[in-house]
């Protein structure tokens, strides 16, 4: 075991307090998965033999389960997942150009992470968002209604070491270490920061409004 | 012309929509401490009555789901929301959880209370941040004002929730795959029976309902069964949401009574992008099979999209207009059931993989004539014969596409190649090139 001794029991109070959720230990694996990335940037080794020891299970069962989800990355990641949504309904709103150009303009494919270590570019599946396409996540964050221009701004100020900031979400997407914390169930204490609500998620309750519909009361 | 009905999405523009406080003084929780004085039984018909029907996509009777618990024994049972929410062109949840997560939680308390649960779980998909920062925080504002923990509002009933995030797998979305994954297990689906009802969560008995059916009793209970079904047609009760994507004027989400029709839809939503044709679309997402023009006054109910060769689904409208080439919408919707099968079963498994490399080589003009037999004999092997619904949700789209569409896929196959230009359907201008269409080959 390689974590030093601070961090060592950081890890263990924070899983111990994810085990406690749950009525079964084995239930706490995943959230544990995702503190490991927190901390480790993927799903090292370490982070596996880890969570065996929490959950008692051998590092082949965890194993097993880690590489079954497409969110546990078996590679050191990058500071900023970016995810093209390439869905058929963002690909055909878009989401194929987008993809090409980002592609193109991070010099890598999907599943590759930029040499300095900042991007790891990912062609997403539909991540429920389709009224806004074509989309694009990073950080989990929505970047909604995108062009290949919007795109490569944002890519470019990930590059250059600027913050970016989302459409719907908080004020800035937070690195992929702090969401995966937040994946494994720690509040960040952001969840009243917002855009402002998106016209698409408001449109049919904006016409009712407009047309003094409302459900009988 | 039917009426739009804002219930779910009643809040949503409200100042801080997600916070506690503001849910309360539209009256929520109201519901809740009026559950907390009727008999559990009295809840569970209540629903049965209203003739609610899940909102996940099979439309299964909520009521009498919850009905088919056995009785106590004593021992733990389980409530499990499936906020997996990751079929293609499916987007309703989410903006649910992020505007009025509170509505969520609210039926998740008087749903526990009726079917006599003490631990309820909230399965989101990992991929949304932002929606599970909302939904942590609403469950901590929740149990601090006391509509969840012990002794909830003095009534002795006890309610822990837990809000568990995904990682990223579409099948987690199947129910028992769902709770194999809460489990901390690969999300595979179990062999049914036994059902949930009888043993799902440790295996124990387990009610599993989407996060629109959860959502959707505090206002039964408040309003009452004879306010809801006012609502819908004869067999399809209620107010739902329907999500339009795609080649419309305003894309979003627009909550009806079951029944609406497209072309209303559509009117509402300013029309046809540009202008142009529809073409086709999906009812309920992806694993539904297309419809064209002439449905346009099929009345969106689980009868009549089933009597018209589809499903409702999950009223997740995509929209693609005469611009789309329908073989390149298929082919990826395939690529994705290929990506997300989860390799259990075998005709899902190698069919999916064959699926997807006749409609890549059909897209790109590499094409025969028999390959387009060989894509509805492979669907024949998949569909009936698969493990999951996954399987035969990946058939859907190509059968029905080849039946509505078939000159389109022989056209491929003789000009060899796609007859249409990428950049037309985009929302943006852009030069099509090459390297355009290799980029995905
Ligand atoms: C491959 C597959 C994916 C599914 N994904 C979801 C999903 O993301 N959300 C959901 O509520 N139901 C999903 N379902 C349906 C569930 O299995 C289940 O029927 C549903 O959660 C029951 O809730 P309801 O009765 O309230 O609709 C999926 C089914 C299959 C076969
Ligand atoms: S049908 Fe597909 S997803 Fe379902 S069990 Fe079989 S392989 Fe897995
Ligand atoms: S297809 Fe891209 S978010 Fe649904």
């Amino acid at each position: 075991m390689t974590y030093d001794a601070d961090a060592l029991a950081q890890l263990e109070s924070d899983a111990a307090e994810i085990i406690a959720r749950y009525p079964v230990k084995r239930s706490a694996l995943l959230p544990l998965l995702h503190l490991v990335q927190s901390v480790d940037g993927y799903v090292s080794p370490d982070g596996i033999a880890f969570c065996a020891r929490q959950v008692e299970l051998t590092s082949a069962e965890v194993s097993a389960v880690a590489t079954f989800y497409t969110q546990y990355k078996r590679r050191p990641n990058g500071e900023y997942q970016v995810g093209v949504c390439t869905n058929t309904l963002c690909a055909i709103m878009g989401g194929d150009e987008i993809w090409r150009q980002v592609s193109e303009h991070c010099g890598v494919g999907h599943d590759e992470t930029t040499a300095d270590g900042k991007i790891t570019l990912e062609r997403l599946e539909c991540n429920a968002a389709c009224d806004y396409a074509p989309v694009m996540m990073v950080n989990w964050e929505f970047f909604d209604n995108m062009t290949p221009d919007r795109a490569l701004r944002v890519v470019d100020d990930i590059l250059e070491g600027r913050d970016v900031k989302p459409t719907r979400g908080p004020a800035k997407v937070a690195s992929f270490k702090e969401v995966s914390r937040v994946l494994a169930g720690f509040e960040d204490g952001r969840a009243d920061e917002d855009q402002g609500i998106g016209e698409p998620t408001v449109v049919g309750l904006t016409i009712a409004r407009e047309q003094g519909w409302e459900a009988s009361k | 012309m039917t009426d739009l009905t804002p219930v779910l999405s009643a809040t949503w523009d409200a100042e801080q929509s997600w916070k506690l406080g503001t849910y309360e003084n539209a009256g929520g929780y109201g519901a809740l401490k009026k559950a907390l004085g009727l008999a559990p039984a009295d809840i569970v018909q209540a629903v049965k009555d209203s003739g609610l029907r899940g909102r996940g996509g099979a439309g299964f009777p909520t009521g009498m789901k919850w009905g088919f618990l056995p009785p106590d024994d004593g021992k733990p049972r389980y409530l499990v929301v499936n906020a997996d929410e990751s079929e293609p062109g499916t987007c309703k949840d989410i903006p649910t959880m992020l505007s009025a997560p509170h509505v969520l939680v609210e039926g998740v308390a008087i749903t526990s209370y009726a079917i006599g649960c003490n631990h309820a779980f909230i399965y989101v998909r990992g991929e949304v941040v932002h929606v599970y920062r909302r939904l942590l925080q609403a469950v901590r504002e929740a149990y601090e004002a006391g509509h969840l923990g012990k002794d909830i509002h003095g009534s002795g009933y006890d309610l822990d929730v837990t809000v568990h995030a995904g990682a990223g797998a579409y099948i987690c979305g199947e129910e028992t795959a769902l709770l194999d994954s809460l489990e901390g297990r690969r999300g595979q689906p179990r062999l049914k029976p036994p059902f949930p009802a009888v043993e799902g969560l440790y295996a124990r008995p387990t009610v599993v309902n989407n996060v629109e059916s959860i959502s959707s009793v505090p206002a039964i209970i408040d309003k009452g069964v004879e306010w809801f079904t006012s609502m819908g047609t004869e067999r399809s009760k209620g107010m739902g949401l329907f999500s339009l994507s795609g080649h419309i004027e305003r894309p979003g989400q627009y909550e009806a009574p079951l029944g609406i029709t497209l072309r209303e839809l559509i009117d509402m939503a300013g029309g046809m992008r540009g202008g142009k044709q529809l073409k086709f679309w999906t009812p309920g997402g992806s694993s539904t099979p297309l419809f064209t023009d002439e449905h346009l006054d099929t009345p969106l109910d689980y009868e009549s999209v089933g009597a018209a060769g589809s499903m409702l689904g999950t009223r997740a409208l995509q929209i693609f207009d005469e611009t789309t080439c329908v073989v390149r919408a298929v082919s990826r919707w395939t690529e994705f059931y290929k990506h997300e099968s989860c390799g259990k079963c075998t005709p899902c498994r190698e069919g999916t993989f064959w699926l997807d490399q006749i409609l890549e080589r059909l897209e790109h003009g590499h094409g025969t004539e028999a390959d387009i037999q060989q894509l509805l004999d492979t669907c024949d092997s998949i569909l009936g014969r698969s493990f999951c619904a996954l399987g035969d949700g990946a058939t859907s789209s190509i059968t029905s596409s080849v039946t509505l569409f078939r000159e389109e896929y022989e056209q491929h196959v003789t000009e060899g190649r796609c007859p249409f230009d990428r950049a037309e359907s985009a929302l943006f201008d852009y030069e099509t090139s090459e390297a355009t269409e290799e980029a995905h080959a």
